[in-house]
C-alpha cells in the first residue's frame, strides 16, 4: 500500500483512534493484571512476558505505520488535536512513542530471564506498560494539566519498578530516593504550571502562547517558566535535578534502570520540547524569560558534571548512570540551541534523532549489565576482568554500546553527535558544539575502560557462566544490531525527525 | 559494485571466522581473505580509468547515492578508486592475506577473534582507500583503530596494554584535532560545496571559493586548517616528533599485526596526506615548503639514528618506518610528477618491504624466542633460508637496485631534486640522502651480529628451520618486491596519470 492509501484509512476512522499507541500500551498493562486474576498461583512467567512484549511492539508497530502513513503531519492535514486540545498527535509525538515501545519491548524481553526467580511477575510487567502509557501519553500532552497527569502517570509506577526488589537495601533506598525527590520535583512543577496560569488564564500550550506577550507580570511568568523547567530537569535526569539517578539507576533492577535511563528520560524531552517551543515560542516570550540561556547553562553543566562524575566511577552501572545524565545535557542542546526565527527544526530534529539512537545504546548497555547481574558476575571494573573470553558475543555488544556512546565513528551514536553539533554551529551555537565535542572525546576514557576489562585484562577470580539466558541476549544483542544499523539507516531518522520538529515551530 | 562487493565481503568473512571454532580459524580466515585479494587483482586488471579522482578525472569502479541529508549538507557513499587508490587496495588485500599465514605459529589463542578482527580490519582500510565522501572516508578510518586496539591489547607482549592504549589516545586525538580542521574548511566553504565529497571539496578548494569562518579570514583559516589537518595525519605516518607511539606499538604488537601496521596502517597517514593537504591546498602546502621538508628530513635522519641505537630488531625495523616515511613526505611536498608519484610507488615498495621484515623478524623469534640482537649469532646456519630472504629484504631497504625500495627512492630523489617549489630543495634531498648511508650502517650491523658468523645461542630453545608456512609469506613478499623493482610499471603508470593532475594549475 502507498502512504496515501494508509492514510485514507485513518481519516474515515474516529480521531480518538490516532491515540491507538497509547490505547494499546494501556491495555496490554490491564491484560497482564488480568492474566494475574485468573491464574493468581502460577502465572506463567513467559505468558506474562510475551503478553507484554506482544503489546509493546503490536504498539512499536502502530506508532511506526502511523509515522509512516503520514497520521498528524503535514501530508494529511497536520497535527490532530483531541478532548479540547489537550492531547495532540503530531509527528514528533509518533516519533517519541516510538522509542518509548521499542525500549520497553527490550525492556520485557529482557525481564523474562531478569525475573526468573522473584515474585510479583504479573506486576512488574504492568506497571511497566503503564508507565509506557504515561510516557505515550506525555507525548502528546499539549496542556499543562495533561502534562502534570501524564508525567505522574509515568513516575508513580516507575518509583514502584526501582524499589521492585524488596529485600534488597540498594534497591528500596533508591526507590524512597527517588519517590521524595519525585514528590518535590512534582510540587515544584505544579507550583510552576499554576503561576503560568495566573499569567496567562490557559493551561492549553497554544492559549498559554497566545497570552503570554503581555508583558505586566512578566516576573511570576518567569519564575513560573523556570518552575516548570526544574520539574522537567528531574524527568531527564538533568542538573540540577539529578541526585536521584545515580542511586536510582544503581538500585533499581537493571531492565528498570534501562528503562528510566531510556524511555523516560526520552518521555521527559518530549513534553519539555512541546512545552517550551509551544507555550512560550521565542518570539512572543517578554525580555525577561529568556529561557534559551537556562537551558544553555543546564546543557553545559548538565553534560560537563555528568562526564566527570562518571570518569571517577568504580562501578560499570554508577558509570553508566552517570553517563545516563552526560547525554542529557547533549540532547538538551535541542533547546540550548534554539533562536527566535532561526532553522530550530534543525537542531531539535537531531536532539530527537540522538534520544532514538541513545534509546538503543543506552538501554543495550544496561541489558548487559542485566545480563552481567543475572550471571552473578559483580558490578565494578575488575569483575568484568576477561568477560570476552567466556561470553564473547555479549562483548562484542557491550563494546559496540560503548564505542557508539562515546561517539566513536563507526557506530549510530557518532552520526548523531556528529548532526547534533552540525546543527548547533549551524545555529550559530558552536561554543555549544565545542563543550559537547570535548566532553564527548574524554566519555571515551571511561567507556573505553569497560572493553578493556572484557578483552584485555584477565580475569581477577573465576568465574562460571553456565546460562545463555535467551530472553537477555535477544534483547542485547537487539539493541546492538540497532546501533549499528542506525549508521547507515539513520538517513531517514534524521531527515524524519527534522520535519516533524520543524512542523512544531 | 565490485567495491562494495569487496568491502562486504570482507565484513562478512570477518564475522564467519569470528564465530567460527578457535581450531578452525587460522585456515578458513587464510581461506576466505583469498577472495578480496583476487577482487581486487581482477580490479587492477580492468582499471581502464585516468586522470585523478578528485580533481575531475575518471573514478574507475564508482559508486554515488546520497546516504543522508542533515542541515544543507549532504552525505554520501561514494566510493572508487583511481591510480593512487588502486595500488593501496592491492597491497592491503595481499599483505593481509600474508599476515594471516604468517600468524599461524605465533597465535595461539583466542584465534577466531584475532583472525575476525584481522579481517574486520581489512574492510575497513579498504574502506578508507576506497571512499570519496568525507564521512564515508572518516567513519572507516575511525574503525580501523578499534579491531588494532584490541589486536594490540589481548594479543600483544608484555606490556601491552599501555601500548594499545597509547596507540589509541595518540590516534583518537589525531584524528579529532584533523576533524575540526576540515569541518572548518567545509564551514568556510559555506554554500560552494553540497555534500562532504572529497571531489566536490578538493576542486572547490582549489578554485579558491574558501570564505572565512569563526573570526578568521579565508588565508588564516586555510592555513590554521592545514596545519591542523597535517598534524592530525602526521601521527599517523608517523613523523619525527609524532611517532612516539609506533615503537611502542610495534615492539608489543604480534608480529603478524606490526606487519599490518608498517605495511598499510602507515600508509594510511601518507595517503591522506596526499589526498588532504597535497591535492587540496597546494598553496599553502608550498607556502610551508620549509617546514614540511624539514620535518621530513629530520623524520629520515632522526629515524635512522633511533633505529642505529636499538638493540631489538622490532624496534630497528619500527624506526627505519619514520625513517622512510620521511621520504615520503619529501616526495609529496617536492610537487613534481616523479617526487609526488614517486612518494605514492614508495608507499607501496615500503608495504612490501617492511611488511617482509617484520614477518622475517618474527619467523625467527617464533623460534629463538628473542628479538635481541646481543642474544644470538650465527642464525643462517641454523635457518638458511629465512636469513637469506632477510638479507634480501634488507638490501630492498637499502635501495638495492631492481628492488622495489630502489625504484621508489629513486624516483623520489629524482623528483625532489628537479623540484622548483624551493631553491632549497635539492639540499634537503642532499640531506636526506645520508639517511640511506645510516640505514645501510645499521641493517648490515645487526645481520652480521645475528645472521653470521659461528652460531651461538644461550637459550636452550631448539632452533631449526622455520616450517613451510613461515616462509612462503616471506618469499611471496621478496618476490612482489622483485617483480616491483623490475618492472615499477605495473603501478606506476598508474600512479602518474593521477598524480599529474594534482601538479597542476590551482595555485601552483
Amino acid at each position: 500500500m502507498t502512504p496515501d492509501a494508509l492514510a485514507l484509512q485513518t481519516e474515515t476512522v474516529a480521531a480518538w483512534t490516532a491515540l491507538a499507541p497509547a490505547i494499546l500500551l494501556g491495555l496490554t498493562g490491564l491484560a497482564l493484571l488480568g492474566v494475574d486474576t485468573l491464574w493468581p498461583d502460577d502465572p506463567s512467567n513467559a505468558v506474562l512476558a510475551g503478553v507484554a512484549a506482544a503489546g509493546s511492539i503490536l504498539s512499536f508497530a502502530v506508532t511506526g505505520w502511523f509515522l509512516v502513513a503520514g497520521t498528524g503531519q503535514a501530508s494529511t492535514g497536520g497535527a490532530i488535536a483531541l478532548y479540547g486540545d489537550a492531547l495532540v498527535v503530531d509527528g514528533m509525538s509518533l516519533f517519541f512513542t516510538l522509542i518509548f515501545t521499542v525500549v520497553t519491548a527490550m525492556v520485557v524481553v529482557a525481564a523474562y530471564d531478569y525475573l526468573d526467580d522473584h515474585s510479583h511477575r504479573a506486576e512488574f510487567y504492568s506497571l511497566t506498560l503503564f508507565a509506557a502509557t504515561g510516557m505515550a501519553v506525555m507525548a502528546t500532552a499539549n496542556s499543562l494539566a495533561t502534562v502534570f497527569i501524564s508525567l505522574e502517570l509515568a513516575s508513580l509506577p516507575s518509583y514502584a519498578l526501582v524499589a521492585f526488589l524488596k529485600t534488597d537495601r540498594g534497591s528500596v533506598e533508591a526507590g524512597l530516593k527517588y519517590f521524595l525527590i519525585g514528590a518535590v520535583s512534582s510540587a515544584v512543577l505544579a507550583f510552576g504550571i499554576s503561576l503560568v496560569y495566573a499569567v496567562t488564564g490557559s493551561l492549553v500550550l497554544g492559549d498559554v502562547a497566545a497570552a503570554i506577550g503581555t508583558p505586566e507580570m512578566a516576573g511570576v511568568l518567569g519564575l513560573g517558566v523556570l518552575m516548570i523547567l526544574g520539574g522537567f530537569a528531574f524527568k531527564t535526569a538533568s542538573v540540577p535535578f539529578h541526585f536521584w539517578a545515580p542511586e536510582a539507576y544503581e538500585g533499581a533492577p537493571a531492565p528498570i534502570s534501562a528503562f528510566l535511563s531510556s524511555a523516560s528520560k526520552a518521555a521527559g524531552f518530549a513534553v519539555a520540547f512541546r512545552v517550551f517551543v509551544q507555550a512560550f515560542p521565542l518570539e512572543a516570550v517578554p525580555a525577561g524569560v529568556d529561557w534559551v540561556i537556562a537551558f544553555q547553562v543546564l546543557a553545559v553543566v548538565t553534560m560537563t558534571l555528568g562526564n566527570f562524575a562518571a570518569a571517577t566511577q568504580e562501578n560499570v552501572k554508577r558509570m553508566l548512570a552517570y553517563s545516563s545524565i552526560g547525554h542529557a545535557g547533549y540532547a538538551l542542546i535541542g533547546l540550548a540551541a534554539l533562536t527566535a526565527g532561526g532553522p530550530n527544526g534543525d537542531v531539535l530534529g537531531a536532539s530527537m534523532a540522538h534520544l532514538l539512537v541513545y534509546g538503543f545504546m543506552n538501554t543495550g548497555a544496561f541489558l548487559f549489565i542485566a545480563l552481567v547481574e543475572h550471571w552473578g558476575v559483580g558490578r565494578t571494573f575488575e569483575d568484568y576482568n576477561g568477560l570476552a573470553s567466556t561470553a564473547p558475543i555479549a562483548a562484542v555488544a557491550m563494546t559496540v554500546f560503548m564505542f557508539s556512546l562515546a561517539g566513536l565513528p563507526p557506530f549510530g551514536g557518532f552520526l548523531s553527535k556528529y548532526v547534533l553539533f552540525y546543527s548547533a554551529i549551524e545555529a550559530g551555537f558552536w561554543w555549544l558544539a565545542a563543550v559537547g565535542a570535548v566532553n564527548s572525546a574524554l566519555s571515551l576514557f571511561y567507556y573505553s575502560r569497560v572493553v578493556k576489562a572484557m578483552w584485555i585484562e584477565t580475569p581477577v577470580a573465576d568465574f562460571e557462566i553456565e546460562s545463555r539466558p535467551v530472553g537477555l541476549y535477544t534483547a542485547v544483542l537487539f539493541a546492538g544490531v540497532g546501533t549499528l544499523l542506525l549508521l547507515p539507516g539513520f538517513g531517514p531518522v534524521i531527515e524524519t525527525a527534522q520535519t516533524v520538529a520543524a512542523t512544531l515551530f | 559494485m565490485i567495491i562494495e562487493a569487496l568491502i562486504a565481503v570482507t565484513f562478512l568473512a570477518a564475522l564467519v571466522v569470528f564465530v567460527a571454532p578457535n581450531a578452525a580459524a587460522a585456515k578458513l580466515a587464510a581461506a576466505l581473505s583469498v577472495l578480496p585479494v583476487v577482487g581486487s587483482l581482477w580490479m587492477w586488471a580492468a582499471y581502464d580509468a585516468s586522470g585523478n579522482a578528485l580533481l575531475g578525472g575518471e573514478i574507475a569502479f564508482e559508486t554515488d547515492v546520497v546516504w543522508l541529508t542533515a542541515g544543507g549538507l549532504d552525505l554520501h557513499w561514494f566510493v572508487g578508486v583511481d591510480g593512487i587508490s588502486l595500488p593501496l587496495v592491492v597491497l592491503t588485500t595481499v599483505l593481509t592475506t600474508l599476515a594471516i599465514v604468517s600468524a599461524w605459529t605465533p597465535i595461539s589463542n583466542r584465534e577466531s577473534q584475532f583472525y575476525g578482527l584481522v579481517l574486520l580490519m581489512e574492510a575497513n582500510l579498504l574502506g578508507v582507500f576506497t571512499a570519496l565522501d568525507f564521512f564515508a572516508w572518516f567513519v572507516f578510518w575511525e574503525a580501523v583503530l578499534v579491531p588494532m586496539y584490541f589486536l594490540i591489547g589481548v594479543w600483544g607482549g608484555p606490556n601491552r596494554r599501555y601500548a594499545a592504549i597509547k596507540f589509541f589516545v595518540y590516534t583518537n586525538i589525531a584524528s579529532l584535532v584533523m576533524f575540526i580542521g576540515f569541518i572548518a574548511l567545509v564551514f568556510g566553504l559555506g554554500d560552494s560545496v553540497t555534500s562532504l565529497r572529497l571531489p566536490e571539496i578538493a576542486q572547490a578548494l582549489r578554485a579558491g571559493e574558501l570564505g572565512g569562518f569563526a573570526g578568521l579570514d579565508a588565508a588564516t583559516l586555510k592555513t590554521v586548517a592545514f596545519v591542523a589537518v597535517f598534524i592530525g595525519f602526521a601521527v599517523k605516518v608517523p613523523v619525527a616528533p609524532l611517532h612516539t607511539w609506533l615503537p611502542d606499538a610495534h615492539v608489543e604488537a604480534p608480529t603478524p599485526v606490526s606487519v599490518l601496521l608498517a605495511g598499510v596502517l602507515l600508509k594510511m597517514g601518507t595517503y591522506a596526506l596526499l589526498r588532504f593537504n597535497f591535492t587540496m591546498m597546494p598553496d599553502v602546502a608550498t607556502a610551508l615548503v620549509v617546514p614540511i621538508a624539514g620535518i621530513a628530513v629530520i623524520s629520515v635522519i632522526y629515524g635512522a639514528m633511533l633505529a642505529l641505537a636499538q638493540e631489538d630488531l622490532k624496534r630497528i625495523v619500527a624506526y627505519s618506518s619514520v625513517s622512510s616515511m620521511g621520504y615520503v613526505i619529501l616526495g609529496l611536498v617536492a610537487y613534481t610528477t616523479y617526487g609526488v608519484g614517486g612518494a605514492t610507488f614508495q608507499m607501496i615498495a615500503h608495504g612490501l618491504i617492511s611488511g617482509l621484515m617484520f614477518m622475517a623478524v618474527g619467523v625467527i623469534y617464533n623460534t629463538t624466542h628473542t628479538r635481541m640482537v646481543g642474544d644470538m649469532s650465527g642464525i643462517a646456519d641454523r635457518m638458511p633460508v629465512t636469513a637469506g630472504i632477510f638479507v634480501a629484504g634488507a638490501f630492498g631497504y637499502m635501495g638495492l637496485p631492481l628492488m622495489a625500495g630502489f625504484a621508489g627512492e629513486f624516483f623520489i630523489f629524482k623528483g625532489s631534486f628537479a623540484s622548483t617549489v624551493h631553491s632549497a630543495m635539492p639540499l634537503f634531498t642532499a640531506a636526506a640522502m645520508f639517511g640511506i648511508v645510516i640505514v645501510a650502517g645499521y641493517l648490515l650491523f645487526a645481520m652480521q651480529r645475528t645472521l653470521f658468523g659461528p652460531f651461538s645461542f644461550d637459550d636452550d630453545y631448539d632452533v631449526t628451520t622455520a616450517p613451510f608456512h613461515d616462509v612462503a609469506p616471506l618469499a611471496v613478499l621478496l618476490l612482489l618486491t622483485i617483480v616491483l623493482g623490475v618492472a615499477p610499471d605495473l603501478f606506476f603508470g598508474m600512479i602518474q596519470e593521477a598524480v599529474n593532475p594534482i601538479l597542476t594549475g590551482g595555485g601552483l
